[in-house]
């Protein structure tokens, strides 16, 4: 009986929570004139991809969503590299500093990145006089600064992985006469590859989901524009055109959506703790 | 390390071995970690530098456009900003919005989580199903659902208030200070409580049966088990997971930009990250602006501290 009562609660929460989920497609999916419509009704009768349309065609926003991807699949490839050199340096090399090093990655951690905007924004400003490919209003300014942000993290992640994989193989592989270098890409790498996909997730997901950096770095030009960026500008306060912000919004959150899914399992495992940012 | 084949001075050998590979070591751990340490430094390391530096000048835009010098001010930018009656303002609305926050998203996260305990297994994989998908939403995302739930003339909460008899119609949720706090502040909790569930859903499932079992045999309520048994084992994790969600909402920067508009009417709805970015770039005072990116990262890093001494 009261097994029955907590069912039937948990089945009324789910549904009040994914609600504003299900409101966001189905606002998308409606016919222009139903949501300007005085009585709002739950359903539609007749779907359209008319709101989605507008949106990719006439706001540009299909080429705002490649420009996201870009970015987040560089910063994902990025960091993935520089993050596994980095953890095995750390786990498989005994050099002096290395303590120092371990507490300085702790402490890059805490770091609030948030709060160095103002900064960055100098320094890509100065770094587009440089190289025009990563300064202001470019993508690369945006991979750069994820890539820094994501760096912290994944490092200390991998490093558990690396750790877990025996010397003893790594002594095998010598005695078999393979090189440092080779062992490290032709075994440890794919051997690491759950913690790589881990890893990954996370920073494609705080990449993809960046509005502060975005409104920060790309300030004229509406080429280079990401996601949220475009859905900001779209969003006009009076005359708004709800069916394709929503059509937009489902548009961002359909990829995240599916790398939740990909990763749940480790949800629970600690890893959860540093998903939202 | 492979055991020495030959009898000659084992000693000697391996040493001078162990040193040219230390050596050796040296030499690669440097190079594997080059792309990461220079990422890290330029864009982190820097940056953090940087932002204390700005913080010291008088930084607007005839200095970030290099017309006219920088002129050295130690604290005076601090000093205005704490003499800023907005900024204790603004402090204070930071400081009880994140509160509200952190303790909606605890309350709501550990009551589903004990509910997700009592319940079957399928209706259990509903709701984390369900909270799953607002955890995943992206903030920018999220905000714009909220906003058209509560729209003024579109919305579904509006349109079933008023069938209800229960509110004026065109009534606006963004227009009054606390109505538009309350607003980013269920959007923050809607996505936010799933990691608090999931967090102590994972802390109840693992404490024994026997516990329970042995503190209902001594003739303890369930109210009293509750207190004095399960919530003394949670404790550490309650800790992270308020720590934790503290460090996120005290930052919020998406949610309040989006869903106020950058900071409400007339600034009402601002906290200190928004604060900080309206300063900078829109009142181009980035001195000042970067002084109050230095308080928000003191009292982060005091938070944080605070944290691992937890956690350890």
């Amino acid at each position: 009986m009261r097994r029955r009562a907590a069912n039937a609660a948990c089945v009324l929460i789910a549904a009040a929570v994914a609600f504003p989920l299900y409101w966001m497609v189905l606002a998308a999916l409606k016919p222009p004139g139903e949501i300007q419509s005085a009585d709002p009704r739950p359903w539609t009768l007749a779907p359209s991809l008319d709101s989605f349309r507008r949106v990719l065609d006439v706001q540009n926003f299909g080429l705002y969503f490649v420009n996201s991807l870009v970015v987040a699949l560089l910063v994902v490839a990025l960091s993935l590299v520089a993050a596994f050199l980095a953890a095995v340096a750390l786990t498989r090399f005994r050099f002096r500093g290395r303590t120092v090093l371990l507490v300085m990655l702790l402490v890059a951690q805490m770091v609030p990145v948030e709060a160095l905007t103002i900064p960055l924004f100098f320094l890509m400003r100065s770094f587009g006089e440089v190289v025009p490919a990563v300064g202001l209003n470019q993508l690369g300014s945006l991979v750069l600064v994820h890539l820094a942000f994501s760096l912290p993290f994944a490092i200390w992640m991998l490093r558990g992985f690396v750790a877990a994989v025996p010397v003893e193989l790594e002594e095998a592989a010598a005695l078999d006469g393979a090189s440092r270098f080779r062992f490290t890409w032709r075994v440890l790498f794919p051997l690491v590859a759950p913690g790589l996909v881990a890893a990954s997730v996370l920073s494609f997901i705080h990449a993809w989901n960046d509005f502060l950096f975005a409104r920060t770095f790309l300030i004229s030009g509406t080429d280079n524009r990401t996601l949220p960026l475009g859905l900001l500008v779209f969003f006009k306060p009076e005359e708004q055109d709800w069916g394709a912000i929503m059509a937009g919004a489902t548009l961002m959150t359909v990829p995240v959506l599916v790398f939740f899914v990909v990763v749940q399992r480790h949800l629970v495992s600690g890893l959860g703790g540093a998903l939202k940012g | 390390m492979a055991p020495p084949i030959t009898p000659v001075a084992p000693d000697a050998r391996t040493r001078a071995a162990r040193q040219g590979l230390h050596r050796g070591e040296t030499r690669s751990a440097l190079l594997y970690l080059v792309p990461a340490g220079v990422v890290l430094v330029g864009l982190l390391a820097y940056p953090l530098y940087q932002l204390v530096v700005i913080s010291l000048y008088d930084y607007g835009q005839p200095q970030a456009a290099g017309a006219a010098p920088l002129v050295f001010l130690g604290f005076e930018n601090y000093v205005s900003l704490l003499g800023d009656p907005r900024f204790w303002d603004v402090l204070a609305a930071t400081v009880l919005f994140a509160a509200v926050c952190v303790g909606g998203s605890l309350l709501v996260g550990t009551a589903l989580a004990v509910l997700a305990t009592r319940a079957s297994p399928w209706a259990r994989k509903l709701l984390f199903l369900a909270a799953l998908g607002a955890w995943a939403t992206p903030a920018m995302a999220g905000s714009y659902v909220w906003l058209f739930l509560f729209d003024q003339d579109f919305g579904l909460v509006n349109e079933v208030l008023s069938t209800l008899g229960l509110a004026v119609d065109g009534h606006s949720w963004t227009f009054g200070r606390f109505s538009a706090f309350g607003l980013v502040a269920g959007e923050i909790i809607w996505c936010s409580f799933p990691f608090v569930m999931v967090t102590m859903y994972a802390g109840i499932s693992a404490i024994p049966r026997e516990v329970v079992e042995a503190a209902a045999l001594d003739g303890a309520s369930a109210t009293r088990t509750a207190t004095s048994v399960l919530l003394p084992i949670l404790r550490p994790l309650i800790a992270i997971a308020t720590v934790q969600s503290t460090i996120w909402d005290f930052k919020v920067f998406t949610q309040i930009y989006v869903m106020t508009n950058g900071g409400g009417v007339a600034g009402q709805n601002l906290v200190l990250n928004v604060f900080a970015y309206q300063e900078a770039f829109a009142g181009q005072r980035y001195g000042l602006g970067a002084a109050i990116g230095v308080v928000m990262t003191v009292l982060l890093m005091l938070i944080t501290v605070v944290y691992l001494r937890i956690r350890r």
